[in-house]
């Protein structure tokens, strides 16, 4: 019998973006938009409502599909090898929820035999205890508060332990305390897994600690692409989100 | 395990551990079957006081009103399992997941078949120890009519998926209405014979009709109809592979207009 291949990635690029457009009819929701990404790198996504963030992430994890352009994750198609891909990313947002009546270990047994996680129960046990949600794990979804909604999120976004993570505003409508774990967290995840991050993020300060580039976008397209030190310093600005304003005065994103 | 099984077992148990953490689902997947059965029962009896058919039949109505919830928990199965995951928001997740569409085709007619086994296995069984009730076996050929009856159930359920995928919860109302639509045309409760003219040839495309012909075929002449068992059965998988197909083709339209995430309440 043929041994499957396996996705392996030889270069340092672990998500490459070449020139994609999303349509539809007439309407350009991206507009030949070019990045990559390194391993263990976190790019961050900013642009204002409808700058086409979130279709461009969703485009990154295959769910739709581009008019044009190619998309690689581990040097493969995304389209074409959507599958097999799906095993190495995972997603988190808080505008996309899990299942209320069931409890959180439910709901991570679910998604950790979706994804084909080996030694279940100890990856499970793990993660419960590095998101500190142990005492939650009885408990229905519907009945935990958004701070902890968002850490169950986050533990079934690592479930897998996914070479990519997809983060759509991991901290919305979380107070400052738990956000600032969440990002404390995720840094430390990182540092330990060699994980690459995908961040939109409406958050300045958050996207300018977590991030090592950032892609700016605006009208579907990409404005501006640097570190965060260097854009501040390119747009004369203080921090992050004075660039952030000057771009979007200049309706530029 | 394999992991496109376990794939499959990962979304039956999503269901499982629902209908465990909530039992007012569970109550009503028994609740109509079983009522639908006692209202028919106690007709049945009534009837049978006054006319001959009843007498010589008297298990036909409940047959009829059983074989039609198959049908329609079948159908019921199918959709309300895909509805849950965008009443929880949560196709998303689904979709980014390694879970491949065709699995999560066989997931939910899987979820379908256990829906309808506790919800009409239920109702028979009442029947069975309340009314006396024995349906003619024929070996395994009365299964068969049930089979059927589950795969047309399936293949709509499907069909009303697509339309979910397609337009939201705004195509939830299919779900609970699209099959009352065919209905009258074959035949629950009466031969076809009694429909218009016009109307009898529709009535022949679908295979539930032949299904309670045979049905009533079996109860008031003994009689096991095969032939009308491999007419539904044919027309069956043209459907099934239609519902299969639409589906497909709504989860590849999605892909591309964006609606996997954007779907839910």
């Amino acid at each position: 019998m043929k041994a499957r291949p396996k996705i392996q990635s030889f270069s340092n690029v672990v998500l490459s973006v070449k020139h994609i457009y999303k349509n539809y009819g007439l309407i350009n929701a991206v507009s030949d938009v070019s990045f990559s990404v390194e391993k263990s790198k976190t790019i961050g996504l900013l642009g204002s409502n409808g700058a086409g963030k979130t279709t461009t992430i969703m485009m990154l994890m295959g769910i739709l599909k581009a008019t044009s352009g190619e998309i690689k994750i581990l040097e493969k198609d995304v389209y074409k090898y959507r599958n097999k891909i799906a095993k190495y990313i995972n997603f988190a947002s808080p505008f996309v929820e899990l299942p209320h009546r069931l409890t959180v270990l439910q709901n991570l047994k679910v998604f950790g035999h979706l994804y084909g996680v080996k030694y279940l129960d100890d990856q499970i046990h793990k993660i419960s205890m590095d998101l500190d949600i142990l005492d939650l794990l009885k408990r229905r979804v519907g009945k935990l508060s958004a701070g902890q909604k968002t850490r169950v999120s986050l533990a079934k976004s690592l479930i897998n332990n996914p070479k990519i993570l997809f983060l759509d505003e991991p901290t919305a409508s979380l107070d400052p305390d738990n956000a600032d774990w969440i990002r404390t967290y995720l840094e430390k995840y990182q540092k330990q897994t060699g994980a690459t991050f995908i961040l939109a993020s409406h958050n300045m300060p958050e996207v300018e600690r977590l991030c090592h580039n950032v892609v700016m976008m605006g009208n579907g397209k990409v404005i501006d692409y640097d570190s965060p030190k260097n854009l501040i310093t390119r747009y004369k600005s203080k921090d992050l989100e004075e660039v952030f304003l000057q771009l979007a005065r200049k309706d530029k994103v | 395990m394999i992991l496109f099984i376990r794939r499959i077992y990962a979304m039956i148990l999503r269901h499982i551990y629902l209908f465990m953490c909530s039992w007012p689902r569970v109550l009503e997947l028994i609740y109509w079957p079983f009522l639908n059965m006692v209202l028919w029962a106690f007709m049945s009896k009534f009837l049978a006081q006054n006319s001959n058919i009843f007498l010589m039949a008297s298990g036909v109505l409940i047959a009829s009103v059983i074989m039609w919830d198959t049908l329609f928990r079948g159908q019921l199965g199918v959709t309300l399992s895909f509805i849950e995951e965008l009443w929880s928001r949560n196709l998303g997740n689904i979709a980014v997941s390694p879970l491949k569409p065709i699995e999560l085709v066989i997931s939910l007619i899987i979820a379908s078949f256990l829906r309808t086994l506790i919800g009409v296995g239920g109702a028979g069984i009442a029947a069975y120890f309340l009314f006396d009730f024995h349906i003619p076996l024929f070996g395994i050929g009365f299964i068969l009519f049930f089979i059927n009856l589950l795969i047309m159930g399936w293949a709509l359920g499907l069909a009303i998926c697509a339309l979910l995928i397609r337009f939201g919860l705004s195509a939830e109302t299919f779900a609970w209405a699209a099959l009352f639509f065919i209905q009258p045309l074959c035949g629950v409760f009466y031969p076809v014979t009694i429909l218009p003219e016009w109307l009898q040839p529709l009535s022949l495309l679908i295979p539930a009709t032949y299904i309670f012909e045979g049905m009533r075929l079996a109860f008031f002449d003994g009689v096991f109809g095969s032939d009308l068992l491999l007419k539904a059965f044919l027309i069956n998988i043209i459907y099934i592979f239609i519902g299969v197909c639409l589906l497909l083709f709504s989860y590849s339209y999605a892909k591309k207009n964006g609606l996997l995430l954007a779907n839910g309440e």
